[in-house]
């Protein structure tokens, strides 16, 4: 009986066993994000955006790769933001490289959908902790950059894309990309690896923005006027793909499938909306989607939820503050 | 060594032993792996933190059954050389380890709940979450499983260091009424 509880005692250590020492922690990584200036209360990566508002519209395409109830014929409402890449929450909307869609599709009190996506379709890096030294270079300046994709072959589709990727006038113009990929999981239990991407339906050439705000100001009137409608298109892997590595495209001549149409219909700046409140951690996941090993999406939910923690505390205690001084 | 020996009166009962060391090593494994899980950018980062919820929802279930299990059976008096005082330091540790292993999974579930975050429960069933944020009760309850559970490590050490001081320093057979 004695050993007994001895061997209990011992199964912690299993868990501290699990993996290998960590070589960037969360808080490193949020830490480096942030930078030196704080802006309280606000996301420390993307702290720049607009909240949206909208519905999913889906043709049933692809409800027999997946039980997740949204993909069935049919219309859910969500919630989303659109933002710039950087920690600085007013930071001119047309100098940053990479724009962003986030969505939260709250379907039921036991399902609900986060999702967090780039204009880039491919990572320059394919884990963490060389994510991290891609972010000291894109700080250093451009001579370390491009030292540090010099040294990463694994950078090249990055690269490549960079070279010709062209910033469009508006939000409403972007692709957005899972980057990583995910599995589609069906009622059999059915597995299905995919990347999707959130696919423009208008062409806005960049010149005529102008201002700090400027694609803030665009979509705001664009969907005052009417609706912005986005094609959500799933790319089906082959066995001989890895779903595991974000630098990596599939082939041009995977199976696409249109799971149905993404509406915006409003918008509201940040601080009034619901979006701000939100943590798109893309591993809030419905049944019916399943993360891959993806080294990069593993990691996004610690890092995500360390930005979270750190800015719900801040405005904790500022709602704390605000009501001592009443 | 002369420790005094132990008589079955003097002993916790088989059900409360188990209970005890089962819920030790599920205590220490959940406290390891939040402070694990928290930091780690790892693959297995995930998975961690799905097992973590899992127990979470063991651990209230457990020590449920352990409260009721100890209210229904006699325990062994404490030995009657210790001070008044001494006995009603003991008797509200354990009174506080309780309320922690309750307040631990507790706060956790509504840390989630705020955040808008179901719980699946290894792919059987899933714990409702509010289907709209609440970033202020979020962070109070995130804030809180944090205090708790520097709190209870504390508490932990506190209770191992008073058993193995009863073994070793005054030999009394606090230690051994419980293995
Ligand atoms: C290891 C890799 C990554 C790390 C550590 C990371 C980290 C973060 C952090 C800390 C936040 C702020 C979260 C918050 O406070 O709510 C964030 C936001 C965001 N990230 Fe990442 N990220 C990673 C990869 C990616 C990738 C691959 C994508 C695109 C596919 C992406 C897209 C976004 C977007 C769109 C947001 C803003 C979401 C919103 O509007 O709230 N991130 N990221």
């Amino acid at each position: 009986m004695k050993t007994l509880y001895l061997a209990l005692l011992f199964t912690p250590a299993l868990c501290l066993s699990a993996g290998k020492p960590a070589q960037v922690t969360a808080q490193q990584f949020v830490n480096l994000q942030q930078g030196d200036a704080v802006f309280p209360g606000f996301r420390r990566a993307h702290a720049k955006g607009i909240c949206i508002s909208g519905e999913f519209h889906s043709n049933g395409q692809l409800a027999g790769y997946s039980k997740a109830s949204l993909f069935n014929e049919g219309v859910t409402p969500f919630i989303g933001r659109l933002s710039i890449a950087g920690n600085n929450p007013t930071a001119p909307d047309l100098k940053s490289p990479v724009r962003s869609m986030a969505l939260s599709f709250a379907i039921s009190h036991t399902e609900q959908w986060r999702l967090a996506m780039n204009t880039p379709p491919v990572m320059a890096v394919a884990d963490p902790h060389t994510f991290y030294q891609q972010i000291q270079a894109v700080q250093a300046g451009p001579a370390a950059i491009q030292q540090f994709l010099s040294e990463h072959p694994e950078a090249s589709e990055f690269r490549a894309w960079a070279a010709q990727y062209q910033a469009t006038g508006s939000f409403a113009a972007e692709t957005y990309h899972s980057i990583n990929a995910f599995y589609l999981v069906n009622s059999n239990g059915e597995q299905q690896a995919v990347r999707w991407a959130m696919q423009p339906t208008v062409a806005v050439p960049a010149s005529a923005l102008d201002g700090n705000d400027a694609l803030q100001t665009e979509i705001a009137s664009r969907i005052a006027g009417a609706p912005v409608v986005f094609n959500w298109v799933f790319t089906l892997a082959e066995p001989a793909d890895d779903e595991d590595n974000p630098t990596k495209a599939w082939p041009e001549n995977r199976r696409q499938v249109t799971a149905g149409q993404l509406i915006l219909t409003g918008t509201t700046a940040q601080l009034e909306g619901d979006c701000h409140a939100i943590n798109f951690d893309p591993l809030v996941l419905p049944s019916g989607i399943a993360a891959t090993r993806d080294p990069i999406l593993r990691a996004r939910s610690a890092a995500y939820v360390e930005s979270y923690r750190r800015r719900a505390k801040e405005q904790l205690d500022g709602a704390l503050e605000g009501s001592n001084n009443d | 060594m002369t420790n005094a020996q132990t008589t079955d009166s003097d002993r916790f009962s088989l059900s409360m032993r188990l209970f005890h060391w089962g819920m030790a090593a599920l205590v220490l494994s959940m406290l390891a792996a939040g402070l694990l899980m928290v930091t780690s950018l790892q693959p297995w980062q995930l998975t961690l933190l799905n097992i973590h919820k899992a127990c979470g929802v063991i651990a209230i279930l457990l020590v449920t059954a352990r409260l009721i299990n100890r209210l229904r059976h006699k325990l062994p008096a404490l030995p009657k050389e210790l001070s008044a005082w001494q006995k009603t330091v003991a008797k509200v540790s354990h009174w506080l380890l309780y309320i922690l292993m309750f307040a631990m999974p507790v706060s956790g579930y509504l840390m989630q709940y705020f955040a808008a975050r179901p719980i699946d429960i290894i792919g059987i069933f899933r714990l409702p979450a509010a289907l709209q944020v609440n970033i202020q009760y979020y962070s109070l309850f995130r804030e809180l499983h944090a205090v708790l559970a520097i709190s209870l490590i504390t508490l932990i050490a506190l209770h191992a260091g008073a058993a193995l001081h009863h073994h070793f320093i005054r030999k009394d057979t606090v230690l051994k009424s419980m293995l």
